[in-house]
């Protein structure tokens, strides 16, 4: 990554806790640079969520700074969209009205509303299930609407929180080649939690690997191989050795749960 | 037997058993105790020569019910939306709509006739009380239900206060809220019949199916007693199948309590 650009996202020195209880994130220094696909992984408690949460402005720093493409994070909100564990569809809504709902509550006039739902719908390869209720879809459907609909915000940063980690494996793994093939297009700053080092492998250029009690970035491990990342990458040699490697050493800081 | 043959046989084959019972116990009285129980042929009789006088009473109760039941659904909304928006209003105001609740309505007719006096306004407002509680209970605890992860999403997209209401927190509310639209749909007309039979007025035809029981009851017409508390009954089947009917045109595209085949 050119290093010359100004980070989009900066913590320095960052702490956070939630009122009187315990650190959830201990002097965090993060630099992510546009364009970044970074994987959040590590133990539960380690504040990994937490990290996307004060990306997203949702909850204040206690201590330090965070910089979000060069404003606050509140400020920076509307170039943000969040993609969360559960598919967060209103289930009284249909498809096509779902993915439009932020952008009416953002007061899109309804016919550019509906361009981008056909965008968006097109790139999650769901065109057909635009007047489908949520309940009428697959659970790997549904994140897909999820995620279209984060997109239709056209965000320049997209926070994920483990967003695939009630599907199977099968369609996780399709899903992952997706959402690579879709940023190729569209080049937004992704930040990933996720608990399947397989998958922060695959998709990210960086693995962040935090340790708990008290949240706190361990290490940063680089990911070389090339994009566009496909089933062929999945199956490499070095792709394999690097799987292995990251467990390690999340082992070595999940020690509790092995 | 098929699903659709059996939802219309076996509750043909109930009443028909509870018919012929009711004739076997009828015929098992003593002659002089007969007139106690009258059977449903003499029920049917008294349909018809009573016809006029139910029929206007019916439709007097129904006025009341409706309109207390109308009232009860706007006040108990607006209610329900100030108690959900602020926890001080809901444990400042739930103990008072509690005592309200405990309270026996019938206790109040006498005050109500004197204060708006006894007729359409009296029943009303009986039937009013009547089916309010239900429906401001179930409505708050739908207001306050909210999936937590819908409104994490609403406050990500910096949506106001307002903009949450209206497009979240108020079409999560509605399978509460038909919750307790229907059971004050059954409530509603039996809560105007007792506001008739307490608080009515006779005055210009505007007797409803309480005050026809009164008559009946004074007056030992047994039969016609029995058909007024059918009456009353088919009322109720009537309120109760438009709220569903209603709960099922707003819901059924989407909630899980109406099954979906298009999977």
């Amino acid at each position: 990554m050119p290093a010359l650009l100004p980070p989009i996202v900066e913590f320095r020195e960052a702490t956070k806790r939630f009122g009187e209880g315990p650190l959830v994130l201990d002097l965090l220094n993060l630099t992510v640079q546009p364009g970044e696909f970074v994987s959040l992984i590590g133990p539960s408690g380690c504040g990994k969520s937490t990290l996307l949460r004060l990306i997203a402005g949702l909850t204040p720093l206690t201590a330090g700074s965070l910089i979000v493409d060069r404003r606050s994070p509140d400020a920076a909100a509307a170039d943000l969209a969040f993609v969360f564990q559960e598919p967060t569809l209103l289930p009284w809504l249909s498809v096509a009205a779902n993915i439009e709902l932020p952008l009416s509550l953002r007061g899109v006039a309804p016919a550019e509303r509906s361009v981008t739902r056909r965008r968006v719908l097109d790139l999650v390869r769901l065109s057909e299930k635009a007047n489908a209720y949520p309940r009428q879809l697959s659970g790997g459907q549904k994140m897909r609407v999820s995620i279209a609909r984060a997109l239709a915000l056209s965000p320049k940063i997209l926070l994920l929180d483990e967003p695939f980690g009630a599907l199977d494996e099968m369609t996780r793994e399709h899903l992952n080649e997706e959402l690579l093939t879709i940023r190729e297009r569209h080049a937004w700053t992704a930040f990933f939690v996720t608990h399947s080092v397989a998958e922060a492998v695959f998709l990210s250029n960086r693995i962040c690997i935090f340790s708990a009690n008290p949240g706190h970035l361990y290490t940063e491990i680089p990911v070389p191989f090339p994009y566009p990342r496909t089933e062929a990458t999945r199956r490499s040699r070095p792709f394999h050795d690097l799987v292995a490697d990251v467990s390690r050493i999340l082992r070595s800081v999940e020690p509790d749960t092995v | 037997m098929s699903r659709r043959l059996q939802t219309i046989f076996f509750p043909a084959a109930t009443g028909a058993l509870v018919i012929a019972a009711w004739y076997t116990i009828h015929a098992l009285l003593s002659e002089d105790l007969r007139f106690l129980l009258p059977t449903p042929t003499a029920v049917m009789t008294a349909f018809r020569t009573h016809a006029d006088s139910l029929t206007r009473a019916a439709l007097n109760t129904t006025q009341g019910a409706l309109l207390g039941f109308a009232l009860a659904v706007t006040v108990s909304s607006f209610l329900a939306l100030a108690l959900s928006l602020s926890r001080l209003v809901r444990i400042g105001l739930y103990p008072y709509l509690m005592i309200l609740q405990m309270t026996p309505v019938i206790v109040f007719a006498p005050m109500l006739v004197v204060w708006v006096g006894a007729g359409l306004k009296s029943v009303t407002i009986i039937t009013f009380l009547i089916c309010f509680f239900p429906l401001v209970v179930n409505t708050t605890q739908g207001l306050i239900s909210t999936d937590r992860n819908l409104v994490e999403l609403f406050a990500m997209w910096r949506t106001s206060r307002l903009q949450q209401v209206l497009y979240l927190r108020v079409p999560a509310a509605l399978p509460y809220f038909f919750t307790g639209l229907r059971i004050a749909a059954t409530l509603a007309p039996i809560g105007a019949l007792v506001g008739d039979y307490t608080a009515g007025s006779s005055a210009g035809d505007g007797g409803g199916l309480g005050f026809q029981a009164i008559i009946y009851s004074s007056q030992a017409k047994y039969a016609a007693l029995f058909a007024t508390a059918a009456t009353t009954c088919i009322l109720g089947f009537i309120f109760t199948a438009g709220v569903l009917s209603l709960s099922w045109l707003v819901l059924h595209k989407w909630h899980d309590s109406y099954e979906t085949t298009d999977k």
